[in-house]
């Protein structure tokens, strides 16, 4: 089991080499596009782009420029925007994280508890009106888009109810860091969470009821109810737990990509600076340096959350071990 | 049996790796056939049986050139065909045909029987194309199924029938050798009769060489003019079928005959039951000494100590055993 | 002797997308105290259906179910899970045919078996996972102090197929229920299986309903045997009676089609022509009617029923027909 997980971060380690490496060709070693103006970005006079060319060593060959390039990334964590005038990037990137992570976080919490609830009762109830109801709340759910969830959210809570009993408790858009003041991080958050979780608890209710109902046409559950077991124990001891492994796997994608920025819409929307924002932003204004740092944290976290599962995988499942 | 066999494995030897990672020098090897020395004769029907992990499936998959072979060699007719690539190969490919236990799975379900069955032969360019539909009614008497069967789908069959076009599709490339591997161990008993006939028939009718796999001694014992019992990767008795199912030689063959449960309620009729001890042992690390030494019931120290190599006894049969029973019970040595 | 389990005129349907289906057709019979019923027939012919859904383990919602069927006398058809429950796994126990699916992967062998136990008794968990080590025992696992914490795709078919009975033993159960308990393991295993399962049974005063497909281990088993085709028994009797002197020419041919291991090779083996009818079939006659090579016109209305003593079969044919279709085998 141990030597597992090491092997696991081994590998881990070498993945994110890789990807750093990989990103750093595409956007450095790009044939026929001149990187020191790419990163000074648009109007910058010559003498910039000489210095930048200067500094980050576009002159010399690409090992070096690698070097270069991680080690202002890592190490001395001096890269700068020129864009934002000398803004430098990483403790902006690092400003972002909490953000993004309370959000996440948070959100995963509400959509694993649910979409375990909507599954496991939508598979126990089968073919009833409830599971059919679930069914079809979880793809309203689904299709129901984020933005437009939100700003109804928003609509609802800090303009039209907002003087009720039922919304005055809550704050004005943006996000309150957890040191700051704990409730007030919990009541800036928790519409975001719901906006962000709705959706993936429609997507994973249903997957989990389909794995469910798969599980429930096994031998190994036949066994179980020839036993005598409670109805209850059959599927919580037995379907359930075979039947995480898929709701594990699409969990982990889910995670890594959504704390990488894929969250954006709903930062958007409820003005929450975060590591989606950050990157949009610098999007718009083509600034090289921060979209290089913040692919480079996004495919870490992506890979770091999948090293997780797969860790995961063999706590669940005795096979996987080995 | 001084001919040229048909189709001969040559101290065949095919291993697995087993739990590779990306880490190198790890994993475990598993010999599946272990220096295996067999040969198919011409117009024998030679039955290949053994429990899981014998390693009749991969001797069949090795023979047919499916899988690789790691050491040893294939020879076809005389001729090696162990390390034949592409083109060189197509001869053999047309001459050795394989049919599997599930037939099922081995029939595009998208396609009508008359097209799987026309498409070797318009690939191999067996008959030119005015012959192919006479040829697809002829295939179908063969295997005794109708005419209209050609224009229907694989599912609309059941699994005997599935069978049969199986059987066809493979007649249909005009093989030497057919390699039937568990051929009727998915069909019901009364099935499984009528697919077993059908055997019989063909190889009367077509002059076929046939290498038949399975776990059934009873079939095997009924289309088989010889017949190898093979254990964890080795063969430990091969010799005409009567002589081995009436006086196995090997201790293996004599539990696994008195293993079968038998169809008589006079229990009087049946065979003494030889109740093996422990399991078949994980052929990824066999017993040293004889393979069968675990569970033999007359080991000695010699057969913990050595391997016993296949060696002829007097009734021309080969047997890989220091005490072949057989040869004690003739010489007198044992009187039950 | 009253029966332990008495099962009268059950039919069994399927809700299917092409409208019902009726896989069980007027099966009737008993099981008495201390005996081996085998219940034989080829795929399809509704074998493990019967007894599951006597056991309420088939889809409810998809299947109808109706006749009559007790257990020691009371009535078990029909009746509620939490009722169901208390029998299941204590009084009546169920041997699945595949033993590497029979086991839930993800917990360990000994927590599955205990887990049983406490189902149905108040013991407590080291009480109930000792008596899985003992049970592991008595099923020849070696090492059962660690094999109860072996997870099920840690040991061989042969093995978990030795756990899962283990399992079925666990509550002294009146009635153990075995579907195809050794179709998937080896010719040698199977011996070892077979023999065990029947000197526990015994140990444990359990009858036994053995659901197979292989006349040699009916033999070798049964006390008494019912053959079933295309959902209907259409014949029963003791083993001698079955093997012996077979009534039906279903039986005839199932027994004539198994290649023999001894004595003369037949060129070709007696088969049965035809395949059997798709499921549903709705005609009166006899189902085996198509394929019977005794058949005629009075075979496709329903069928007599020939009786002398136990001894029974769903055919028109009587002795002196028999006879002269089949003339009795002179023992080898």
């Amino acid at each position: 089991m141990l030597a597992t997980i090491v092997a696991r971060l081994g590998q881990m380690v070498f993945v994110m080499f890789g990807i750093s490496v990989l990103v750093f060709l595409i956007f450095f070693a790009t044939p026929g596009s001149d990187p020191a103006a790419r990163i000074a970005g648009r109007n910058a006079s010559p003498e910039t782009v000489a210095q930048i060319r200067e500094d980050f060593g576009f002159d010399r060959p690409l090992p070096v420029q690698y070097a270069v390039m991680m080690k202002r990334l890592f190490v001395t964590q001096d890269l700068t925007s020129f864009v934002n005038r000398g803004q430098k990037v990483i403790p902006e990137v690092l400003d972002a994280i909490p953000a993004t992570l309370s959000l996440v976080s948070g959100a995963a919490v509400l959509w694993v508890l649910g979409s375990l609830t909507v599954g496991v009762a939508a598979a126990a109830l089968r073919d009833t009106a409830v599971d059919r109801g679930l069914m079809i709340l979880s793809l309203i759910g689904i299709s129901a888009p984020v933005f437009w969830l939100g700003e109804v959210m928003n609509l609802l809570s800090q303009s039209r109810y907002h003087d009720t009993w039922l919304f005055s408790w809550v704050p004005g858009l943006g996000y309150v860091p957890l040191s700051d003041s704990v409730s007030g991080w919990f009541k800036a958050l928790v519409i975001p969470w719901i906006t962000l979780a709705v959706l993936y608890i429609g997507i994973y209710g249903r997957v989990l009821r389909a794995n469910l109902i798969e599980a429930y046409s096994e031998d190994y559950i036949r066994t179980a109810r020839a036993k005598g077991l409670s109805p209850t124990r059959i599927m919580l001891r037995h379907a359930l737990r075979t039947s995480l492994l898929p709701f594990v796997t699409m969990f982990g994608l889910d995670f890594g990509a959504l704390v990488g920025g894929a969250a954006l819409l709903t930062e958007v929307v409820f003005g929450i600076n975060g590591i989606g924002r950050l990157t949009f932003h610098a999007l718009q204004n083509l600034d090289l340096p921060v979209i290089l740092a913040t692919v480079i944290y996004a495919s870490f976290f992506v890979v770091a959350a999948n090293a997780l599962v797969d860790v995961l995988y063999a706590v669940i499942d005795p096979r996987v071990r080995a | 049996m001084t001919a040229t066999p048909l189709i001969e494995a040559r101290a065949l030897t095919r291993e697995f790796v087993l739990r590779r990672s990306w880490l190198p020098g790890s994993g475990q090897v598993l010999r599946a056939v272990d220096r295996v020395d067999l040969a198919v004769h011409k117009g024998e029907t030679l039955g290949l049986v053994g429990e899981s992990g014998s390693g009749k499936s991969t001797l069949g998959r090795c023979l047919t050139r499916l899988i690789e072979t790691t050491d040893g060699s294939v020879v076809f007719d005389g001729q090696d065909v162990t390390r034949l690539r592409a083109r060189g190969l197509r001869p053999f490919r047309r001459s050795v045909q394989m049919i599997f236990q599930d037939p099922s799975s081995s029939l595009n379900p998208r396609r009508r029987v008359g097209d799987i069955l026309s498409e070797p032969l318009a690939v191999h360019g067996i008959r030119p194309a005015r012959e192919v539909p006479g040829r697809l009614r002829e295939l179908m008497d063969l295997v005794g199924l109708p005419a209209a069967a050609l224009d229907r789908f694989p599912h609309e069959f059941s699994g005997g029938q599935r069978q049969r076009i199986g059987i066809a599709r493979a007649l249909a490339m005009e093989p030497r050798l057919i390699v039937a591997d568990e051929p009727v161990s998915a069909l019901d008993v009364s099935v499984q009769a009528q697919v077993v006939n059908l055997f019989a028939d063909l190889r009367e009718r077509l002059s076929l060489t046939y290498l038949f796999i399975a776990h059934d001694l009873g079939v095997v014992r009924q289309v088989s003019t010889r017949v190898a019992i093979m254990y964890l990767g080795s063969v430990m008795e091969t010799g005409e079928t009567d002589t081995v199912f009436d006086s196995p030689a090997h201790p293996y063959t004599e539990a696994l005959l008195s293993a079968i449960p038998v169809p008589v309620a006079d229990p009087a009729a049946r065979r003494r039951r030889i109740l093996l001890k422990g399991e078949i042992p994980n052929a990824a690390n066999p017993p040293k000494g004889c393979k069968f030494v675990t569970r033999c019931p007359y080991a000695q120290d010699v057969c913990r100590a050595q391997r016993p190599e296949l060696r002829p006894l007097t009734d021309g049969r080969l047997v890989a055993c220091h005490f072949p029973r057989a040869a004690l019970f003739a010489s007198g040595a044992v009187l039950a | 002797m009253s029966p332990l389990l008495d099962v009268r005129n059950l039919r069994v349907a399927f809700a299917t997308d092409g409208g019902p289906v009726t896989a069980v057709h007027d099966v009737s019979f008993t099981v008495q105290p201390g005996e081996v019923l085998a219940i034989v027939g080829e795929s399809g012919s509704g074998k493990s259906v019967s007894l599951l859904s006597v056991l309420g383990l088939v889809d409810r919602r998809r299947t109808v179910v109706e006749g009559q069927a007790t257990f020691r006398g009371e009535p078990i058809l029909n009746l509620s899970e939490r009722v169901l429950r208390r029998i299941r796994g204590r009084e009546i126990a169920l041997i699945s045919q595949d033993p590497m699916t029979a086991l839930t992967p993800v917990h360990r062998i000994g927590d599955q078996i205990a887990e049983q136990i406490r189902a149905h008794e108040r013991v407590s968990r080291q009480a109930a996972r000792d008596r899985a080590v003992s049970l592991l025992r008595d099923v020849n696992i070696p090492m059962p102090e660690r094999a109860v914490d072996r997870y099920p795709h840690e040991l061989s078919g042969g093995m978990r197929q030795r756990a899962v009975i283990a399992m079925a033993l666990s509550c002294n159960p009146a009635l153990l229920v075995a579907d195809e308990p050794t179709t998937a393991l080896d010719t040698t295993v199977q011996a070892q299986v077979l023999d065990m399962l029947r000197r526990l049974s015994a140990q444990h005063d359990s009858s036994v309903v053995l659901i197979t497909h292989d006349m040699g281990v009916v033999a070798e088993m049964a006390t008494r045997v019912a053959v079933m085709y295309a959902g209907r028994i259409v014949e029963t009797g003791t083993v001698a009676e079955l093997f012996d002197d077979p009534w039906h020419p279903y039986t005839w041919g199932l027994l004539d089609s198994i290649p023999p291991l001894t004595g003369a090779r037949p060129r070709r083996l007696p088969s049965i022509a035809g395949m059997p009818p798709p499921p549903g079939r709705t005609e009166p006659g006899c189902p085996f009617a198509p394929r019977c090579r005794a058949a005629m016109p009075v075979c496709y209305l329903p069928p007599p029923e020939q009786v002398a003593g136990g001894h029974r079969a769903l055919c028109v044919l009587d002795a002196p027909a028999r006879a002269a279709l089949r003339p009795p085998r002179v023992a080898a």
